[in-house]
């Protein structure tokens, strides 16, 4: 284990990178643009052929890759769904990306695809389950992958490790790496009421392989308390910058990654914001210097 | 039991009326509520993945009667896969049993249209049989002749005129009445990057379709002028050929 991880582990460059998507191929192909990596969502490119693996492959000429995968369901109960991992190496093998990430999270269960990320209680049993589940998906991709830690809008009575407890613990045992989503913090610290900025300075920077902000929806519950949507809909929240800061502090500079999914802007809107990343990435280089 | 709570919560997902984990706990806002966000992101998400596959029945029924729709699909046969480029396959054959839409009974067929258009999207890259490659066959042997057929390829059969209804309804032509109701025949392909949606003269369906099942190419002539004596084969072929239709063909030796 400790060789394939030295041998495989995380590639990306300490540069700011941002989610591909198609709308913007053509401006992209056109203005080369100074972008770290892109990183693209794995199911979406697990069909045979077409344009989407054909401006993949033309990508990957110029920029660094990640692939960041939705359904391995690596919180579930059950087994791993054996087919799904499969596609996901035929994807890696096709590509050779520098990373692939997945999630602290279950999407699938009794054969039916949830499309979410849905949470888990944090115990022994689903720790030691989360283990061997990031043992198999290493050992069939032969490389290190870096975990991310969801967005929650509940808890589990059952729970009894602390999320970044539970993330290192995984880490430590299984040689993954992390991936410290801050806007996922920032979207659970909300939802439940504690600070997220004491959550932070709890996560085991050590690990940290990736970062992810995103843009995100808030608005109130039922009861009036503040309520917040990781919806990727949006321009990166002043508040999430923060954060970013906070842990570039403790992780020096890091592959870091501007999610944008839905309500697409111009290429121009998405690259001012891995602008805005890369500027800080610069600024933790230089005091690190 | 993580096992069993976990099934707990995604039947809870899929059925309103079964109650969620009641180990679930919300620090802010009550646990219900919070599990109705997971409730209507699942189902609300699986929604919008079959109106982006089907937007043109989307604009025959509109938003609501579509999300309605949709909602039921979801609910009766949720994707088996995450990989969500492959959900809706079976979404025409269930909107052909949905008796709220029975008013549109071309409604499937559009449905099907448009389900072979994203498979012939993804569908594998193979280059197509060069339009000039059967000069070569020699005339007596030409009737012996079969083919493989390009993995892009979906031979669609009509009684209503599903492909000028889709094309009025997917930006690919003017809105206008239509001139007639008489059934139409579609050939999707994707012999390069775009997809082809072609309308077949009449005959041409029974033609590719015998054709594609991997008859010998006497036989399916004979089954297109069987349907439709007027059948013109040379325009079938050309159609074919530069649709891209095949990828190569034997018998000729």
């Amino acid at each position: 284990m400790d060789e394939v991880v030295s041998t495989f582990s995380s590639r990306l460059p300490a540069r700011a990178g941002v989610g591909f998507k198609p709308a913007h191929f053509d401006t992209i192909l056109s203005g080369a643009p100074s972008v770290g990596f892109f990183e693209i969502h794995a199911e979406n490119y697990m069909g045979d052929g077409g344009p989407p693996h054909r401006q993949l492959s033309r990508l990957r000429q110029d920029y660094p890759l990640s692939i960041h995968g939705v359904g391995l369901s690596i919180g579930s109960g059950e087994p791993i769904d054996r087919r799904h991992l499969e596609r996901a190496r035929i994807l890696c093998d096709r590509y050779r990306p520098e990373s692939f990430s997945e999630h602290l999270a279950w999407s699938t269960h009794g054969g039916v695809f949830f499309n979410d990320l849905l949470p888990l209680p944090y115990t022994r049993e689903t720790l030691e389950r989360a283990i061997e589940k990031i043992d198999e998906i290493q050992s069939c991709l032969g490389r290190q992958i870096l975990l991310e830690n969801p967005a929650t809008y509940l808890s589990f009575m059952e729970t009894e490790i602390s999320e970044p407890e539970f993330l290192a613990e995984i880490a430590d045992r299984s040689g993954c790496g992390l991936l410290l989503d801050v806007e996922n913090i920032y979207v659970t610290a909300t939802n439940k009421g504690f600070d997220a900025a004491a959550y932070l300075s709890r996560f085991a920077f050590a690990h940290v392989r990736e970062i992810h902000l995103a843009g995100h929806f808030e608005s109130c519950g039922a009861s009036g308390e503040p309520f917040a949507l990781d919806a990727h809909c949006a321009p990166v929240a002043e508040a999430v910058w923060a954060l970013f800061a906070q842990a570039l502090a403790q992780t020096g500079p890091v592959a870091t990654l501007v999610e944008w999914d839905n309500e697409t802007p111009e290429w121009a809107a998405l690259a001012q914001e891995a602008q805005r990343a890369q500027s800080i990435l610069d600024n933790a280089s230089r005091r690190v210097a | 039991m993580w096992e069993r709570t976990q099934a707990q919560f995604a039947a809870a997902l899929r059925d309103a009326r079964l109650a969620a984990p009641a180990s679930l706990v919300s620090e802010r806002g009550a646990a219900a509520d919070r599990f109705e966000v997971y409730r209507n992101s699942v189902i609300g998400g699986l929604i919008r993945a079959l109106a982006t596959r089907f937007p043109a029945v989307e604009r025959l029924v509109g938003e609501e009667f579509f999300a309605a729709m949709a909602r039921e699909f979801v609910l009766l046969r949720p994707p088996t896969s995450a990989v969500l480029l492959e959900y809706g396959e079976d979404f025409a054959d269930f909107v052909a049993g949905f008796a709220p839409a029975s008013e549109l009974p071309y409604l499937a067929d559009v449905a099907r249209l448009e389900d072979a258009r994203v498979r012939a999207y993804h569908a594998a890259d193979i280059e197509p049989l060069s339009p000039l490659s059967l000069a070569s066959v020699a005339p007596d042997r030409l009737a012996e002749l079969t083919f493989e057929i390009h993995p892009s390829a979906f031979v669609l059969r009509s009684d209503h005129p599903m492909v000028t209804i889709w094309a009025m309804n997917a930006g690919e032509a003017e809105a206008a009445p239509l001139g007639h109701w008489d059934g139409e025949d579609a050939l999707v392909t994707r012999p390069r990057m775009r997809v082809e949606t072609h309308r077949l003269a009449p005959g041409g369906a029974a033609f590719l379709q015998r054709l594609a099942a991997g008859a010998q190419f006497g036989d399916a002539v004979r089954a297109a002028i069987a349907e439709e004596p007027t059948f013109d084969l040379s325009m079938a072929l050309v159609e074919a050929l530069t649709a891209g239709f095949f990828t190569a063909f034997g018998g000729d030796t």
